[in-house]
């Protein structure tokens, strides 16, 4: 009960006048930041962290949240019209967004995600009001080879995302591999694959700058081939009914949401993995325990549901150990801490005994921040239904600039422009020839952590592969991973079995 | 689309070589005590690369693929023209923004496409193209303080920064 | 609403028009026309860009600069990426650099990048961070003896986690490796909040961290401070003796400098050490280096610049007894 009443302490600290506009105003803008391709919650709250100088901490940090919060919604928002993800949390948004929207039913997948957000930040917050510090215990018992495991196990459940066929899904899965290790090799501390000695491969090449390239460039390319000078290339309707009817489909997607909630939450909670992994992984189990997996990719809401409240729950989650650690669950959490540098607070252990009015007011700013987030998208809705309305002449070189310019925003550097233009014209070639994209992107994602965790483990161990296996919490998961990777293989050989006694 | 097919995966193929030469920089093999080295990881890969891109070549030649399969044209006229003034624009622009800014290159970049390849009226295009900038300045700019290249435009925003900043 | 936005900001135009010409006229003194770039070695959130923009903020809130300090980050390859870009904008007044040790480190082990550290403009140097050898409490060693002995016994089986390789945390391990006999495992990991953790969850035997990185898990009873590579005790952590006092002469610091372009003009130099020094005065940044247990005096011109030279000669040497070069 003690909890009870810190959080009702933490409710009045949110509810003063200053933390709740900052509330709003911080969801309204995490929203359009996070609705830029290329701008995604980190470079929000880098931006904007110096301005939290001149208030309080606590106002400080409900600011920032709630921009973290609203970027969150945010992505899923160009995800869906656009098609492109503007942080690699929203990829996995785009696979069932966006068929959606071409659908002629942006609405319905923006009101989806919109709840899902909602009751994913909800859960999770719950999750995190109620078993704040035994968890921190999890995430410090999680080490390199923990890490490894995880990511084993986030490839495995996207495993069946690529096409069919077989040699070009494998070719993109090691493009993206490959790609990821350009820059530096970390173990080594040695420059590696930079191409020509330009150093503008020296700090590797980023997700945003394949996936924009790709998803922004490539795809708008493909559209404009598609629909041969067509004006408009999806139908968008939005009426009061069509929004209200956007949430009778909860209960077809409560399944996925709440799979979305629990899984984003606890492989937030984890240091190092934040919210991509964490939403892809619940796209591939929502596609795997759905009845009906085959519609999945083809604008089924579950597929919108699913990523889209892990990423909200993953994002609460990878506060705490950010909190009770003092170590980042997420890039963005990483900048969170720098602002906790600037206002004198020391993450750690005893931030929950020395500034709880801190961390009450913080946790009871989420529950605000959430129900906001929600209304704020809902009531933009049919300004982003406007402008999908738009004819395709205009919205198509808007897009180009968006990507171009918020390409160029994370690192300021024109480098990363002209090889995202490259990817896309060779994505946008590879897509002509069924070559499957998604998972070369996942693969840019993922590649780094699983590289490195698992060389760190091997460094440790003194280069025994069986650590994965040995350590109780890795090997489990090592487990359940390599279950997945064989099921597919089983059910194909079944099939062949069957053919063969039919045959 | 047959051609292109077997055109793309040896371009694949050649450029998985040369990622394998490349990661060949650093050791690739195992390091007792220590596990793999620096190039492993990206030589391996690469590597597996190679191997799709024969059995590629090799569903190419069985014609499994759909694509293999196709006789229709990879890029018919339209779709050629369609990518060459597209993707070629933008190529133009990003040139561009080396020389006179993002300023200068997107509305030339937006006038071209919304008045010679969308087709609209002039009134529309002039709009488009003068009001685009002006609202990136603001968001990127002032709001987000991100500073966009500006090329040799640069001393013209001198003012603007004096009065917002 | 567009079309009034458009005009409102047509009228600023011509109005700053107006106004910077006249304005530029009447000042004298050098002062930033454009935002400052402040070039950071790090990617976001790692412990430069977290000192940088600590620094932004307290421009702000004292406002201390007539145009903003803008951190932008160029996290390649140890440093090299952004010393180069620097390097590169040669005679540019709007061009600063946060620097760490990888300011010495990568040149030296890098020479095909030409970086030239002496042509960088000497604007300030902020602070000297400090190292401890950390152990976590569960492994029941409480000084430097136990901690010898226990090293001694694993071999290499001990591990010592760092960031980097090639740069601080290695250097540390190997100097130890030698003065006590020992062949600790060094295992790099990204960041020193990371590498804290990894100790606080026993997947490390050791650190060599600086306070700011354990200062969470050290409050919380979780490690202990073993020794300190300071000249001096430091107030923070009284227990814990210098390698000075236990017979060993070493002394080591992670420097915190801003260095500006090669070339920059004299007067825009001025300007930013004025800044800087403002910076460094200021209530928060002195409270910050107490509370992170942060050491150094003001440094600047020709006494940074001397600085720097015993510095990069430590370095070569150490980095050379390793083998790195």
């Amino acid at each position: 009960m003690e909890i009870f009443s810190l959080l009702i302490e933490g409710f009045t600290i949110a509810f003063e006048p200053l933390n709740l506009g900052l509330v709003i105003f911080g969801c309204a803008l995490g929203l359009f930041i996070g609705a830029m391709p290329g701008l995604g919650s980190v470079n929000g709250v880098a931006i904007l962290l110096p301005m939290t100088f001149l208030v309080p901490p606590t106002s400080a940090i409900i600011f920032l949240g709630a921009i973290y919060y609203g970027a969150m919604y945010g992505g899923a928002i160009s995800s869906i019209m656009l098609g492109i993800p503007g942080a690699s949390t929203a990829v996995a948004t785009t696979f069932d967004g966006r068929p959606m929207a071409l659908k002629g039913l942006a609405d319905q997948a923006l009101v989806t995600a919109a709840t899902a957000s909602f009751i994913g930040g909800t859960i999770s917050i719950i999750l995190f009001t109620l078993f704040a510090p035994p968890l921190a215990k999890v995430a410090l018992a999680f080490g390199a080879a923990e890490e490894f495991a995880l990511m084993m196990l986030a490839f495995a459940t996207f495993i069946g995302l690529g096409g069919d066929d077989i040699p070009k899904t494998l070719f993109s899965i090691f493009i993206g591999l490959v790609l990821s290790a350009v820059g530096l090799d970390i173990i080594s501390g040695q420059p590696r694959l930079i191409f020509g000695d330009i150093t503008g491969f020296m700090h590797g090449i980023n997700f945003l700058v394949l996936a924009i390239g790709i998803y922004g460039i490539g795809e708008m390319l493909w559209t404009i081939e598609t629909s041969k000078g067509e004006m408009t290339v999806s139908q968008a309707n939005v009426t009061f009914r069509r929004i209200v009817d956007g949430f009778r489909t909860l209960r077809r997607t409560f399944k996925a949401t709440m799979i979305g909630s629990f899984l984003g939450y606890f492989v937030g909670i984890l240091p190092a993995a934040g919210a991509t992994p964490g939403s892809l992984m619940a796209y591939g189990v929502a596609k795997t325990v759905s009845r009906e997996p085959e519609t999945f990719g083809k604008g089924n809401p579950e597929g919108v549901a699913a990523p889209e409240s892990a990423n909200n729950a993953a994002s609460t989650g990878s506060m705490l150990p950010m909190l009770t650690l003092g170590i980042p669950g997420s890039p963005t959490t990483a900048i969170l801490l720098g602002g906790m540098v600037i206002w004198g607070l020391e993450p750690g252990p005893m931030l929950f005994v020395e500034h709880r009015d801190f961390v009450w007011g913080l946790i009871a700013s989420l529950y605000v921040a959430n129900a906001f987030a929600l209304l704020i998208n809902i009531a933009f809705i049919p300004a982003f239904i406007w402008v999908l309305r738009l004819p395709f002449t205009i919205l198509a070189p808007l897009i180009f600039i968006l990507c171009i310019v918020g390409g160029y925003g994370p690192t300021q550097d024109m480098h990363d422009v002209w090889l995202m233009l490259g990817f896309g014209v060779v994505g946008y070639l590879l897509r002509k020839l069924d070559y499957p994209m998604a998972p070369a992107v996942l693969a840019i994602v993922l590649g780094p952590l699983a590289e490195i965790s698992m060389r760190q483990s091997l460094l440790q161990s003194g280069g025994n592969v069986f650590v994965f296996f040995e350590r109780p919490i890795s090997g489990t998961i090592m487990v359940i991973a390599i279950i997945l990777f064989l099921l597919p293989l089983i059910k194909l050989v079944r099939g062949m079995l069957g053919r063969k006694a039919t045959g | 689309m047959r051609k292109a097919e077997l055109v793309m995966a040896v371009v694949m193929a050649v450029f998985s070589a040369y990622l394998m030469w490349k990661s060949a920089e650093l050791p690739i093999g195992w390091i007792p005590e220590e596990g793999p080295g620096g190039g492993a990881f990206p030589f391996w890969l690469s590597t597996g690369m190679l191997l799709c891109c024969a059995w590629i070549v090799v569903r190419w030649v069985r014609r499994v693929s759909p694509a293999s399969q196709s006789e229709e044209q990879f890029m018919d006229a339209r779709a050629r023209s369609s990518f060459f003034w597209v993707a070629g624009s933008i190529t133009v622009m990003i040139a561009l923004i080396h020389f006179i800014g993002v300023y200068g290159a997107v509305p030339l970049f937006l006038l071209f496409y919304t008045r010679f390849l969308g087709g609209h009226k002039w009134g529309p295009s002039l709009a488009l193209a003068l009001v685009s900038p002006v609202i990136l300045f603001f968001f990127f700019e002032i709001a987000l303080t991100i500073t966009l290249p500006k090329g040799f435009t640069e001393p013209l925003f001198y003012p603007l920064y004096d009065i917002f900043l | 609403m567009m079309s009034s936005t458009h005009f409102r900001s047509a009228t600023a135009i011509a109005l700053g028009v107006v106004l910077g010409v006249f304005g530029g006229l009447a000042n004298a003194d050098w002062a930033p026309k454009k935002p400052i770039e402040l070039v950071v070695m790090a990617g976001k959130g790692g412990g430069a860009d977290k000192l940088a923009r600590f620094m932004q903020s307290i421009v702000e809130k004292n406002d201390l600069s007539s145009k903003p300090i803008l951190p932008v980050n160029k996290p390649g390859g140890s440093g090299a990426e952004a010393l180069v870009y620097v390097k590169q904008k040669q005679g540019d007044d709007h061009t600063l650099l946060v620097t760490l040790n990888s300011f010495y480190t990568t040149p030296l082990r890098q020479p095909a990048l030409g970086i030239e550290i002496m042509s960088f403009a000497p604007i300030a140097r902020m602070a000297e961070d400090t190292f401890l050898l950390w152990v976590n409490v569960d492994s029941g060693i409480n000084n430097v003896d136990d901690f010898v002995k226990a090293a001694k016994s694993a071999g290499n089986k001990w591990i010592m986690a760092g960031t980097g390789k090639g740069q601080e945390d290695q250097l540390l391990t190997s100097f130890l490796n030698s003065a006590y006999g020992l062949d600790m495992k060094y295992v790099p990991f990204k960041g020193g909040g990371r590498v804290a953790k990894e100790l606080a969850g026993n997947h490390a035997n050791s650190t060599v961290n600086n306070p700011s990185e354990q200062l969470g898990f050290y409050e919380a009873g979780n490690t202990r401070a073993l020794a300190s590579f300071t000249p001096e005790r430091l107030p923070l952590f009284k227990d814990a003796p210098t390698f000075k006092e236990l017979g060993k002469d070493f002394v080591y610091f992670m420097q915190r400098s801003v260095v500006g372009a090669p070339g920059m003009s004299p007067e825009a130099e001025a300007y930013y050490r004025k800044v800087f020094k403002a910076i460094y005065d200021s209530a928060e940044w002195q409270d910050y280096m107490k509370k992170k247990s942060l050491q150094g005096d003001f440094l600047t011109g020709d006494g940074l610049k001397e600085y720097w030279g015993r510095e990069y000669k430590i370095h070569q040497k150490m980095l050379k007894d390793i083998g790195e070069i």
